[in-house]
């Protein structure tokens, strides 16, 4: 097996032009962050270039003033959460991270990740107000801006978020951020009837909590709700939560103001070494079915109720059960981290429409017609 | 007419019933403009189709017929973005309008385009909203919401209509019909089509995401000597870790005409109104509510008044949103303009915007989005004197080069459309604008979908560039070209 050979640009140009003598020798580009995500999609093609963001490290601007930054899309997340944090603020995104340097902006806007704030504040395409990115010619472009209001131009952001890097490379991005508050509390209530959480997080979803995040953990046939609030008031709207939790037939209902533990447990049950993680989309009143066909594959659960957003944890062997028991709720099941053979064994994407997917190929043809970035990775043959 | 459009018109009736095809002058006065009365077109002819399928199958047919087309909705934008094409059809949706259903646990309604923005919420209310909220939510359409990505004055807090729309049923512009969802795998290309006005397909048929109603609502009315001041008690607000529902400023003149309209009794010695709505938990407001009050005193507020019932807080809100209307007291015509600054900004592009107001003689009213920069500076000015609508128009440009050169942008909600397509090229780069394109042709490579808007020049899409590359999957043996 040839290495691919390893390029690290420290500009934009720099990176443009990688890119480009790339595409005119008929070369296959890889592009990594932190790496933190590599068996994520198909397996891909060997690229004949690895292109890292690692030299793309500079925090442009925190414009504190305007709840707005620009980072270069190899800035890792944290670093920058410690940034904002300094001026009591957030980027309102908390996928789980790995060790330091962990996830970089640029691959987690990429691969659209996200965590319990999710719930709140959205993808990462929600917080992405402009991005400036480097196409397989050389072309480097921006869009939207640095204001949080804007809708001049096209979208080409919210395009490459999630685009898995096949649509070009993210050089920067212009993220909105949002006040952080000191003070939280977390309302926590179990039941070991899946009917009764699913009917439990319907109303929590309904209730005018404001929460930040509102999560089930769903492991040994036993769910835990977990509904964080944050701000001045944060005790007090939790103890009232609790009350309501009750109300809902809860079991061992609690409030903690220590709860950075069990947000951190929740985003942790999105990884994992060994096992399969499928996400999954489906309608959030149909939370009692997901978690049956979670038990019946054996598998443990951690998601975003209001929004019917999941992560399932299985042996690599049950996908295609879980896929199985799944289809009736006409969602979406992802595979996202798996062993290597189980990648090389199914689609990790799962159904894409046919329309759809023709219109997504006559993207990729436009932003990057020699099929330079990240080839093989992604949806149908893009 | 264009030849060929009779063959066209006589399909197009035999698609939506004859009933539903204007072609006579009189019939089409009605939508030869949206919201921005000067600019006016006639298009070949205006069909209002009942179905999706009527939708497509009018798509497809201007598609074989070559002939362009352009949606339109309620018809109230301000950006000339349903200004129909004079060789092109105008597609109404107005008889689309029809919530499809409603389903709480879900948090989801699914529409279509002609039903009205406020229609959303009230069919989620009391329990639920849906945030955004145009001052024209009344009347505006939710297909039109689309293509502009429209805002309103909760989005600061809440966002935009692109973080609440879940799904998309879209006609492209070849009479294909496509479904879009949020969560699906591959590119968003949801994402890419709210906001593209109309440019890339037209949606037939919308789902939203709703949310639980705020539990306790107070909204404030506060004044100021000056908008320098309203705009350090905004900055204060923020810093400060607040985020309210909406903050909204008025200055000295847009108070004046809305108030002679409204009575609802803003102070007219004031030289700036700001309108601050805090929602959410019920603890929260209470506090938060003290520490505005303390803050506006801070920043030496003349005044500042808490609605106590819910008529109250009508009543400030229908000053705000009267204003634009209420402009008519002032001057027989006005430029309204959407730019966006960095709200930091605010204090030195509001002086400028003055000082440049002074140079043209011209008087410029400003309402807008405090906590999100987003400027409604509104250009009065008289056609019957000489030359005035012309340099209206004239600092009407400046104010939104103003905007761009202070890192911001020249629209903000209202979209690009015809209107401000000229100052694209201040904000993009030939690269960017490049970009813009490859988007628009990966959707519709004939443009035939609301050509003439959004891109300052006419461009053609053309074969994918680039000589033929033997595909990285075929090199490999994994796939076969046939």
């Amino acid at each position: 097996m040839v290495t691919a050979t390893r390029h690290a640009p420290a500009t934009f140009e720099e990176a443009a032009a990688a890119l480009a003598a790339a595409s005119a020798e008929g070369q296959t580009v890889r592009i990594v962050g932190s790496g933190t995500k590599r068996n994520w999609g198909r397996p891909g093609i060997e690229a004949d270039l690895e292109l890292r963001t690692s030299g793309l490290d500079r925090i442009v601007e925190h414009n504190a003033g305007d709840l707005t930054a620009t980072l270069e899309a190899g800035v890792p997340l944290a670093l920058a959460q410690r940034t904002f944090a300094a001026a009591g603020q957030m980027l309102a995104l908390d996928p789980p991270l790995t060790p330091e340097p962990g996830p970089t902006i640029g691959g987690v806007v990429a691969t659209a990740d996200s965590g319990p704030l999710r719930h709140r504040y959205g993808t990462p395409r929600d917080l992405v107000v402009g991005a400036t990115v480097a196409l397989s010619d050389g072309t480097v472009a921006r869009a939207g801006g640095k204001v949080i209001k804007n809708v001049a131009g096209y979208d080409i952001a919210k395009l490459f978020a999630g685009s898995f890097g096949t649509l070009g490379l993210l050089l920067s991005v212009n993220v909105r951020l949002h006040p952080l508050h000191e003070t939280s509390a977390t309302a926590l209530g179990a039941a070991t009837d899946p009917d009764r959480i699913a009917g439990a997080s319907v109303a929590l979803s309904a209730f005018p909590g404001e929460f930040e995040a509102l999560d089930v953990a769903w492991r040994d046939g036993r769910g835990d709700l977990l509904a964080r609030c944050a701000g001045p008031q944060a005790a007090r709207r939790a103890q009232r939560t609790v009350k309501l939790m009750r109300d809902l037939g809860l079991q061992e209902v609690d409030v903690t103001d220590e709860d950075a533990q069990l947000w951190e447990r929740q985003r942790a049950g999105q990884r994992s070494t060994d096992q399969a993680v499928v996400r999954v989309a489906a309608a959030p009143g149909r939370l009692a079915e997901v978690l049956r066909a979670t038990d019946g594959c054996a598998g443990t659960l951690v998601g975003r109720v209001a929004l019917g957003s999941s992560y399932i944890s299985i042996e690599p062997a049950a996908i295609g059960e879980l896929r199985g028991a799944l289809s009736p709720l006409r969602g979406h099941a992802q595979v996202l981290d798996a062993p290597p053979a189980a990648r090389a064994d199914s689609d990790p994407w799962g159904d894409v429409s046919a329309p759809a997917l023709e219109v997504m190929r006559r993207v990729k043809e436009r932003f990057d017609p020699s099929a330079t970035c990240n080839p093989g990775l992604f949806v149908g043959d893009i | 007419m264009p030849t060929g459009s009779s063959d066209l018109i006589a399909a197009l009736s035999e698609i939506c019933g004859r009933e539903f095809v204007l072609e006579h002058r009189h019939e089409l006065a009605t939508y030869r403009s949206d919201g921005l009365l000067h600019y006016s077109q006639t298009p070949v002819a205006a069909v209002l189709p009942g179905t999706t399928e009527q939708v497509a199958r009018v798509v497809r047919a201007c598609y074989d017929a070559g002939v362009p087309w352009v949606a339109r909705g309620a018809g109230t934008g301000l950006s000339g973005g349903a200004l129909p094409a004079a060789d092109g059809i105008l597609i109404v949706l107005s008889r689309l309008r029809r919530i499809i259903s409603i389903d709480l646990d879900d948090a989801r309604v699914v529409v279509q385009p002609g039903v009205t923005n406020l229609a959303v919420s009230r069919a989620v209310s009391p329990t639920h909203f849906y945030p955004p909220d145009p001052s024209s939510q009344i009347v505006c359409s939710i297909g039109g919401n689309v293509a502009e990505n429209s805002g309103g004055a909760h989005c600061f807090k809440y966002g935009f209509t692109t973080n609440y729309v879940v799904g998309l049923e879209v006609v492209l512009s070849d009479g294909s019909i496509v479904s879009l969802e949020r969560d699906a795998p591959g590119y968003d290309l949801l994402g890419a089509f709210v906001g593209s006005e109309g440019t890339l397909g037209v949606a037939t048929e919308i789902a939203l995401r709703v949310i639980p109603a705020p539990e306790s609502v107070r909204t404030m009315l506060a004044f100021f000597a000056d908008t320098g001041s309203a705009g350090d008690a905004v900055t204060a607000i923020v810093d400060a870790g607040i985020m309210p529902g909406a903050i909204e400023m008025m200055d000295k003149l847009s108070i004046e005409a809305a108030e002679a309209a409204t009575g609802a009794g803003y102070r007219r010695d004031a030289g700036a109104a700001l309108i601050i709505e805090l929602d959410g938990p019920r603890e929260e407001c209470i506090v938060g509510l003290e520490r505005l009050t303390q803050l506006c005193g801070e920043a030496a507020a003349l005044d500042v008044r808490i609605a106590q019932s819910e008529a109250e807080r009508e009543l400030m809100w229908r000053t705000r949103k009267a204003a634009f209307a209420s402009m008519g007291r002032i001057a027989p015509a006005y430029y309204v303009q959407d730019g966006v600054i960095p709200r930091t900004r605010l204090a030195e592009v509001l002086r400028r915007i003055d000082e440049l107001a002074g140079e043209y003689d011209l008087r410029v009213a400003n309402v807008f989005h405090a906590g999100d920069g987003n400027l409604h500076p509104l250009v009065c000015y008289d056609s019957s004197r000489e030359g005035e609508a012309e340099r209206a128009e004239e600092l009407s440009g400046l104010i939104v080069k103003t905007c761009v050169d202070a890192g911001g942008s020249i629209t903000g909600e209202h979209g690009v459309g015809v209107d401000k397509k000229a100052y694209m090229p201040s904000m993009f780069a030939e690269p960017d604008l490049d970009a813009f394109q490859r988007l628009r042709c990966a959707f519709d490579p004939r443009g035939l979908a609301n050509p003439g808007k959004v891109m300052p020049t006419p461009r053609l899409c053309g074969e994918v560039p680039g000589p033929y590359r033997q595909h990285p999957l075929e090199r490999a043996g994994v796939a076969e070209r046939f």
